[in-house]
């Protein structure tokens, strides 16, 4: 039962982060039918500015640990989402009206420059956070001892995700959102500027993608330049998994991949742990193509 | 005379290098019913999407309450008062119908206002008020007609265009949308209709257009249209002999 609970808080960790990511994925996947193969990328962009903030500025030792950390985490979602505008400007608007394919390699070759760009900077060797960012201590929970940052890592990821949810389901910019995913002309003709609604897409995901990444830094405390590819992956493996354009499926995907993972290398074999993670969504895709809650991607495409 | 509220000039249109308007010209009176006939491809959707901002036209002019409007993208054109029930109605389906209405009214910021126009639409198509919490998908076609031009009259526009809203309806609706486009009509909006029913549209109608591959090969007042012998033969199925 100990182990259980604790695989499963953990599983709950990476699910959130991978649902975190996996919402930038489906989001532009809904609005544009792109696949941002940068986002991953920009995703490990939030680590490592979350490393050279927290180092560089030394935050909390001016304004105190937890608000500390709240500022830092406030600049690298700002950050990141500002170089998710600037993609979108550089290597996507240009390729409007272009065929699929060309954006799909300009999404790309988004990828391999952000890549190299950290590589540059930063170098190639893996980057370590600094420890003590939060008190080690262990929370119990259900007579299980937790650490705070997974269960901070879990909470984090649930109230941005619910956040996420409440907006594009109730607020007038959020419904514009789903119209233009539905059918953009149509969107157009009610006087939604559908460039503005991919610009705030381009915004969102790569903020929530930025967030993932300072998380990730924080929890596991070791970085790499290509950390991106395997989240990347993962998460994408996450919106496909609860149906891609469709927000709650990438939550659902991502918290459901990552608990499955976890608990597949407690109990099976952590050698098998990636395995595992795709034979699930071999699984789930032939019982139900369009994954979890997907409805409509077999017309679109 | 008044200046028109809507006025097309030498109007063409290209997709890709193939023309598909040869520059017509057209006007819309304030408060008139105005619709344009002729057979598939003959160029009408194209007026309308041209119009409405969907595409942009390669030489001429629309000028809106006297004020040139081609260049504009088509979410501007909703602020300035056009509004469109686009061809095949484009409802967002896995929204709900109260969803559908709202996007309608997306560059209105006024919510007593807005609101106000609900009840307007309702009033004017009951069963849409039944249907609010329904996925707009699960109507059915006549409905979904129904929610397309209350979603347009959702921007309270003053030129509302139609774009063959009897496509796939049964007669009887038929009669039911035209008597509520008349209606719609008379609270001051005015309509520019595109139809391939054209014995409807014309007796509804104030005046009509018939174009023909890209271009206007008749225009007159819709009476005058139901009875020549040329629109009877191509468009009301034979007729007077």
């Amino acid at each position: 039962m100990e182990q259980f609970l604790q695989q499963l808080t953990n599983g709950l960790a990476v699910g959130g982060i991978y649902a975190l990511i996996a919402l930038g994925y489906t989001m532009v996947y809904g609005v544009m039918k792109l696949i941002n193969f940068a986002h991953g990328d920009l995703f490990s962009c939030g680590a490592y500015l979350g490393l050279t903030l927290l180092t560089g500025l030394a935050l909390q030792d001016r304004v105190g640990p937890v608000a500390g950390l709240l500022v830092l985490a406030v600049l690298v979602v700002v950050l990141v989402a500002l170089l998710g505008a600037i993609l979108e400007r550089a290597a996507y608007r240009p390729l409007r009206e272009s065929p699929r394919l060309s954006a799909v390699v300009s999404a790309l070759g988004a990828s391999i420059f952000l890549q190299n760009a950290l590589m540059l900077v930063y170098g190639a060797r893996f980057q370590v956070y600094p420890s003590g960012v939060l008190p080690e201590i262990a929370v119990s929970v259900l007579g299980v001892q937790v650490p705070l940052m997974r269960i901070l890592v879990v909470l984090v990821s649930l109230v941005m995700m619910g956040a996420l949810y409440l907006f594009v389901q109730r607020t007038k910019v959020g419904t514009a959102i789903r119209a233009a995913a539905i059918d953009q002309g149509a969107a157009r003709l009610m006087g939604i500027d559908v460039n503005r609604v991919i610009l705030l897409v381009f915004l969102i995901g790569p903020a929530l993608g930025g967030a993932a990444g300072l998380m990730v830094g924080l929890y596991y405390g070791q970085i790499g330049y290509q950390m991106g590819l395997l989240y990347g992956m993962k998460a994408f493996t996450a919106a496909i998994l609860g149906g891609i354009g469709n927000i709650p499926g990438a939550m659902v995907g991502g918290l459901l991949l990552g608990v499955v993972e976890s608990l597949g290398a407690a109990y099976v074999s952590l050698a098998w742990k990636d395995a595992i993670a795709f034979l699930v969504l071999i699984l789930i895709l032939i019982v139900r193509p369009t994954g979890l809650l997907g409805e409509r991607v077999a017309e679109k495409v | 005379m008044t200046a028109p509220l809507l006025e097309i000039e030498g109007l063409a249109v290209k997709y890709g290098n193939v023309e598909a308007l040869h520059g017509i010209s057209l006007r819309v009176d304030q408060g008139e019913i105005v619709t344009i006939l002729g057979a598939n491809g003959a160029g009408k959707s194209t007026t309308l999407r041209t119009i409405s901002g969907l595409l942009q036209p390669a030489r001429g002019a629309i000028r809106f309450d006297g004020a040139p409007v081609h260049h504009l993208p088509a979410h501007r054109l909703v602020r300035l008062g056009i509004a469109q029930a686009p061809e095949g109605r484009r409802i967002f389906g896995t929204l709900t119908v109260r969803e559908n209405l709202g996007l309608g009214a997306f560059t209105r910021g006024d919510a007593a206002g807005i609101a106000e126009t609900e009840e307007k639409v309702f009033g004017l198509f009951p069963v849409l008020r039944e249907r609010s919490q329904q996925l707009a998908g699960t109507l059915s076609g006549g409905e979904q007609q129904m929610l397309a031009i209350g979603r347009a009259l959702m921007a309270r526009p003053r030129l509302l265009l139609l774009d063959e809203p009897s496509l796939g309806l049964a007669p009887l609706l038929v009669k039911t949308i035209f008597q509520t486009i008349r209606e719609i009509n008379r609270t001051g909006v005015t309509v520019l209709l595109v139809e391939q029913n054209a014995r409807a549209a014309l007796k509804l109608a104030h005046r009509g257009y018939v174009m023909e591959v890209g271009r206007i090969v008749l225009e007159d007042s819709a009476a005058a249209l139901l009875s020549d012998p040329k629109v009877q033969g191509a468009y009301l199925g034979g007729g007077a002999r």
